[in-house]
């Protein structure tokens, strides 16, 4: 049976992570995905931006390409459109996604073009030392808002939900077995999926905003989250929902661009 | 030659050129005046199995062809300055990553959003240095149909020999104007491929060690070998190293990639220039009104000769300094406030005799502006 150990670079390790950071679950999450669903390595592009959460591009034993800031969802098109066959998987930042990489974001999701776009969300820009985010929301504090956040937050569900992504999901570093089968339900759709993982910096956003270490940061996802439409929904609205919030099928912009090419070439309606 | 004649664009003619050369994938943003060649090439390729994409911006364009490029597919976008602005950062990204592209700049009036359907060559300095860094960067331009044709094949054999982005940089006088094009039969042009690793699946592959001829033969995302490609410094794995000798030899590498081979890179042409007392130096559109004025003052004696750069990025400094060797005049003709003007003073003997011709309100230099220029220099007033 392979191990976790036989996707990772060992070259490339120890990764740059803090003690406590979330990201090394997700990144043991989105492998143990790739593993069970018993993908091929040759087959995987993982394609990244810049900051914390963008080097797990370099830690798969996968094809991988780190890029610019913001910018991974435009090569990663690049890499779809060129080579459909393969399976495109984009770990971004909530910075890296959502701010410089707004507007490539919402157009990946309008094309519905088959990739996923997982956004590790810290509320926090952590690899330049805590400033905050489009996803920080009011009163956070952060080393660029220290007088309390004025920006209000985007809502990644809805954002990606209005903007066409075929498959939206949420959940948490805590909810480790069900980020493992909301990726493997992601990787295997046909369009345009965002998965949203609340993910713990205890460095910055952690300690900004005395939420204690990493392990109490944990504990208050796994308090102030529940299964989408629940009864605990119900009596508090402030609870934040994780689970699957769409899964349409619709067509898929490489498989319509297909059409494009049977139509020029004469060879189909 | 075919003998099949098209009169057609300058746009189209790139268009022709770069289906000539094997590009499979165009993305693209719409900006006058470079527009025509996002519209012929979601034409035209789809007709031949390739892909076309219409990004959301000219950020994401050149982000898009340098993904497509690493699933080992011949590339390509255009733009105009406002667009190549916003490209410089993915520029650098294909420099540092060593990712063939080709990416056209139809120049036109600036800066700022500037004269969108009015010609200019300002962006020269912008195709050398609008990158941050160091870099080395290989720009080439034309000023016919025929030679953009030839000239848009260059470039994609530049771009895979050296692994570099290589710039087309064309002016609106060229992209829009409507001339003939005799289209090159298949071979008649050399057409480079990708140059693909030999080494087996399972064998350690460095995708940034170069051969002893200094090509970096690739691997195909999708294929056998599985590597990082980043924009960070990084070693022949393609690992981030911030280790001063993987810098020097990186920062090195990339920069003399290109400076060792100025001589093979560069393309120009000459006319008259033997005997030439007054030579004029120009390239793109300003070359044809430069060309103009030599034939009709050698019909009348004058010892006038052309040197047409179609090369301008690496500068070709000791070629320039060779043909200037004897001349009393040289006249540097181009529509800007004089860009590689700069260069010719730094390569010729006697930077003195350098004077600038050039035109900058957003019409065509024409030949009596030039004429005028030259009446001046030699003493005779306007």
């Amino acid at each position: 049976m392979p191990t976790v150990k036989d996707y990772i670079r060992e070259r490339f390790f120890p990764h740059i992570w803090c003690p406590g950071c979330g990201h090394g679950t997700v990144l043991k999450s989105l492998i143990t995905a790739v593993m069970e669903l018993e993908l091929s390595k040759n087959d995987i592009v993982v394609v990244s931006g810049i900051g914390c959460s963008s080097r797990i591009s370099g830690y798969v034993d996968f094809h991988s390409l780190h890029t610019l800031l913001g910018r991974a969802l435009a090569f990663a098109t690049g890499v779809k459109l060129s080579k459909p066959e393969l399976k495109v998987i984009v770990p971004m930042g909530d910075g890296d996604a959502l701010s410089i990489g707004g507007n490539h974001f919402i157009h990946a999701a309008r094309r519905n073009i088959a990739m996923t776009a997982i956004v590790m969300n810290n509320r926090i820009y952590g690899m330049t030392g805590g400033q905050f985010s489009p996803l920080s929301g009011l009163g956070v504090a952060a080393t660029t808002s220290p007088y309390g956040n004025i920006d209000y937050g985007f809502d990644v569900v809805e954002l990606a939900r209005a903007a066409g992504a075929s498959f939206v999901a949420r959940t948490t570093t805590y909810h480790a077995l069900q980020m493992i089968e909301i990726f493997k339900q992601a990787f295997m759709h046909k369009g345009f999926t965002v998965v949203e993982v609340l993910t713990q910096c205890p460095t910055y956003f952690g300690r900004k905003n005395k939420l204690g270490g990493a392990a109490d940061m944990v504990e208050w996802f796994k308090k102030n989250t529940t299964p989408i439409g629940s009864e605990a929904k119900q009596k508090d609205a402030s609870l934040i929902e994780r689970g699957v919030f769409v899964k349409v099928e619709k067509p898929e912009y490489c498989s319509e661009y297909d059409k494009v090419i049977a139509r020029a070439t004469g060879r189909g309606a | 030659m075919s003998g099949i004649v098209r009169f057609l664009q300058g746009n189209e003619a790139c268009v022709e050129a770069a289906l000539y050369a094997g590009v499979q994938f165009y993305a693209g943003y719409p900006i006058t005046p470079s527009t025509e060649i996002a519209e012929q090439m979601s034409y035209r390729l789809p007709r031949q199995g390739g892909k076309f994409i219409q990004m959301e911006d000219e950020i994401a364009s050149i982000c898009a062809i340098i993904g497509a490029s690493l699933t080992g597919h011949k590339v390509m976008t255009a733009t105009s300055g406002p667009g190549f602005s916003l490209m410089q950062e993915g520029l650098g990204y294909a420099i540092m990553a060593e990712i063939p592209c080709v990416i056209v700049d139809v120049q036109r009036g600036g800066p700022s959003t500037g004269l969108p359907t009015g010609p200019s060559q300002g962006d020269v300095y912008q195709a050398r240095w609008g990158v941050h860094g160091d870099h080395a960067i290989i720009a080439l331009t034309a000023s016919s149909h025929q030679d953009v044709f030839e000239m848009t094949v260059h470039a994609f054999n530049m771009a895979e020999t050296y692994r570099t982005p290589v710039i087309l940089l064309f002016d609106e006088v060229i992209g829009h104007m409507r001339e003939k094009l005799v289209m090159p039969e298949a071979g008649e042009i050399p057409v480079v491929g990708r140059l693909r690793t030999s080494v087996k699946a399972g064998v350690d592959y460095h995708p940034y060690l170069p051969r002893e001829d200094g090509r970096l033969p690739m691997s195909d995302f999708g294929g056998e070998h599985r590597y990082n490609v980043t924009g960070l410094f990084h070693d022949m794995w393609g690992f981030p190293s911030d280790d001063p000798r993987v810098v020097h030899g990186l920062l090195r590498h990339l920069v003399d990639k290109i400076r060792n081979n100025v001589e093979v890179l560069t393309r120009h042409k000459e006319y008259y220039l033997d005997d030439a007392q007054t030579i004029l130096i120009s390239y793109g559109c300003s070359a044809r009104s430069a060309l103009h004025v030599v034939e009709n003052r050698r019909a009348r004696g004058e010892r006038l000769g052309l040197l047409e750069l179609q090369s301008l990025w690496p500068f070709p400094y000791d070629l320039v300094e060779e043909k200037c060797a004897n001349a009393r005049h040289i006249v540097v003709v181009e529509m800007n406030m004089g860009q590689i003007v700069r260069c010719v003073k730094r390569a010729v003997r006697h930077p003195n005799r350098v004077a600038l011709a050039n035109r900058i309100d957003g019409q065509f230099i024409t030949p009596t502006d030039i004429r005028n220029i030259l009446r001046l220099i030699q003493g005779k007033g306007v």
